[in-house]
């Protein structure tokens, strides 16, 4: 029931939406549909957490602690999003950058695209995790182009080719799954089913799964952003409108490394060898190292935090591979606080960016004398990405660094190196950001602060206190992933 | 079984044919007749091994690739008034040795793989990891946005053939998930191409080279 409105709801709205996407009253019902769709969430997350896994309609879906988590966020951060989206868009209507066509096409599509996320998290057939994926790429590659300027066709282009591309490599992925899954599991379609394929996971053919497993990490891996398939990323989130980056790297971001986490934790048992574990690993660092260095060469404002979101998602792929009950554990906290605090730089970076009339990092100053809660928003929101106490990112990151330092210390003097290079990277440009002197524009319409403070405030408490069902919860997540 | 093969080797060949292919209009052409020999496998595929499921997904392929998809982008094509247009390919022998390279990495790979085949399909896996490699070594070598297209929509053709020999078809569910992403992908490039026309006034994508790190 749950499930039904959870899923249905999103797409009721994309159709409502497509219908009256451009009245008046377009962003608030936006809102209240993401709001039905965030309750929905929290009834099916209550429903599992007292009850267990779900296996539904027909074993196509199957809801554990560990998609549970992520349905909770995607809906919260969707729902934020959309309160964020309400007085940005109207600016953007107001000051003539889209028609009340384009309004419509974004709102319908950003409903789909909520539909997707929310698709591939509940559905227990890696194809239709593959379709949802690609769909989403397809709703999103409308919205990066919402502003039709030569950018943003380039970048909406670049995005659809590269992970279109990227993601067929998963599909050949799935299909040799299927293929070993099918010498057990017989053509019923059971083969395709993940709790299914759990179940037999140690009898499936080694090389098959390890050679579907490449294709499956360079497949899905290309829509996490993992360098160095990471190319469309920084354009995409650059070029299309704000609302559309916070929920890129706020919920695409994690839902393409939750595919990635799930296809492990078959080939791993398949394997019986960590090489799954070694190659995320790899991945990981890379991103991280990579990410940090081009950190330092950003002037666009929103392709700084997109790099920083490539850098992220690498600590995550990282301890991901590692592996373990404690790296789980913190990966899953670290998807957790960098989704919220990405979100929130992104709504306070919309604001500023609205304020300023311009991107470019150069041309921002003085949020904090103009503006001060949006200054005050970039600059937490800020502090707390780059892991400084007493956020969550702190503890996240402190408990992904000393468990590398227990069980792969070869790692630890990179991921240190990276943490410092960005931090010094993001610091330098934010900070004349908010002090400095100001040169601003006055705003049409008040803007949203509710959505940065309350992710912020989450962040934090994250950071100070993780409440004991929580950390009970994502104890559990993490002990399914192995 | 033979003709399973033969049809197989009659993809690689449209494949290399699509690679060398510098006309537009003559692309589509070629990518409609590969839809058509795809489709013909899989009706092969679904005679010798009595699967009846594969004949709805062979269906499928006909109605998509064959029928729809070449004539959406036909008309695409009329209306861009792109008939004539042609590509500057340079160096095609130096593709076509790469892509005989690819061909000899496809089989390398399809090795391992293929010995838990089915007995029909054993020796076509190979082919179709080539088919899906060639459909990317073209994408790289085309500079216009509608061969960059038709090299996505034969990749898709790679991954299909792939799915009918290897595994005899995935779940309906999935096949008609992914058919549907496709038709909504092509309709939205189709789309797209006159967003870009209308921007930049051509379809080459040298004009899609600008956002890059300073």
């Amino acid at each position: 029931m749950e499930l039904i409105a959870l899923l249905g709801l999103p797409l009721l709205g994309g159709a409502a939406l497509a219908l009256w996407g451009a009245s008046p009253r377009a962003a608030e019902l936006n809102a209240l549909f993401s709001l039905a769709t965030f309750v929905a969430g929290g009834a099916l997350t209550a429903r599992v957490i007292l009850g267990g896994p779900l296996v539904i309609g027909n074993e196509q879906f199957f809801i554990d602690a560990f998609n549970v988590f992520l349905v909770a966020l995607t809906s919260l951060v969707g729902l934020t999003t959309a309160l964020f989206s309400r007085p940005y868009m109207r600016i953007e209507t107001d000051r003539g950058h889209l028609s009340p066509g384009r309004l419509r096409l974004y709102h319908s599509m950003y409903q789909l695209f909520m539909f997707t996320m929310l698709l591939a998290l509940t559905t227990n057939n890696m194809g239709i995790l593959w379709v949802a994926l690609e769909a989403a790429t397809l709703t999103t590659v409308l919205l990066v182009s919402l502003y039709r300027t030569a950018a943003s066709l380039e970048a909406a282009w670049k995005y659809f080719i590269l992970c279109g591309v990227g993601i067929a490599q998963a599909l050949f992925g799935t299909i040799l799954l299927y293929f070993a899954a099918e010498r057990l599991l017989g053509a019923s379609g059971g083969a395709l089913l993940w709790t299914h394929l759990d179940a037999v996971k140690g009898q499936l053919e080694p090389t098959v799964l390890a050679i579907a497993f490449v294709f499956l990490l360079v497949g899905y891996g290309t829509k996490v952003g993992l360098v160095p398939l990471h190319n469309w990323l920084p354009d995409a989130h650059a070029e299309g409108p704000t609302p559309v980056s916070a929920v890129l790297s706020g919920l695409l971001l994690n839902v393409a490394l939750y595919a990635v986490v799930r296809c492990k934790i078959l080939v791993v048992g398949a394997l019986h060898s960590d090489l799954p574990g070694r190659m995320l690993m790899g991945f990981g660092l890379l991103s991280v190292l990579v990410a940090a260095f081009f950190l330092w060469r950003q002037r666009d404002v929103k392709r700084l935090f997109a790099y920083s979101s490539i850098e992220h998602m690498g600590i995550i792929t990282f301890a991901f591979g590692m592996g373990g009950p404690v790296a789980n554990f913190a990966a899953l906290l670290h998807m957790t606080v960098h989704s919220l605090t990405k979100s929130a730089i992104f709504f306070a970076v919309g604001h500023a960016t609205q304020k300023a009339g311009t991107q470019n990092m150069e041309d921002i100053r003085g949020l904090l004398l103009r503006s001060p809660t949006i200054g005050w928003g970039l600059m937490l929101g800020s502090l707390a990405i780059l892991g400084m106490p007493p956020f969550g990112v702190f503890a996240s990151e402190f408990l992904i660094l000393t468990t590398a330092m227990r069980e792969q210390p070869w790692a630890t003097p990179i991921l240190l190196l990276a943490l410092g290079v960005a931090f010094g990277a993001i610091f330098r440009r934010v900070q004349p950001m908010v002090f400095g002197e100001p040169h601003a524009r006055r705003l049409p319409h008040s803007p949203a602060l509710l959505p940065v403070f309350a992710h912020l405030l989450l962040v934090l408490m994250l950071g100070l206190y993780i409440p004991g069902q929580l950390a009970a919860w994502y104890r559990l997540a993490a002990g399914l992933i192995g | 079984m033979q003709l399973v093969e033969l049809l197989a080797s009659l993809l690689l060949l449209l494949s290399f044919a699509m690679l060398a292919q510098r006309r537009i209009a003559s692309l589509v052409n070629l990518f409609a007749l590969q839809g058509a020999v795809l489709a013909a496998s899989t009706v092969a595929v679904a005679a010798s091994a009595g699967l009846h499921h594969l004949y709805y997904s062979a269906a499928l392929t006909l109605a998509l690739k064959v029928l729809l998809l070449p004539y959406f982008l036909r008309r695409l094509i009329a209306r861009l008034d792109l008939q004539w247009d042609t590509e500057t390919l340079a160096r095609i022998p130096m593709q076509m040795l790469a892509g005989l390279g690819l061909v000899i990495f496809a089989f390398g790979l399809a090795q391992p793989i293929s010995r838990f085949g089915h007995e029909i399909t054993r020796e076509t896996l190979g082919i179709a990891i080539a088919m899906v490699l060639l459909s990317l070594l073209m994408m790289i070598g085309r500079r216009k946005a509608v061969s960059q297209v038709v090299g996505f929509l034969a990749l898709e053709n790679g991954m299909v053939f792939a799915a009918t020999t290897a595994t005899q078809g995935m779940p309906m569910v999935v096949e008609f998930g992914i058919a549907l992403d496709v038709l909504v992908g092509a309709v939205i490039l189709g789309v797209f191409f006159f967003q870009i026309r209308e921007q930049f006034d051509s379809l080459e994508l040298r004009h899609l080279e600008t956002l890059k790190e300073d």
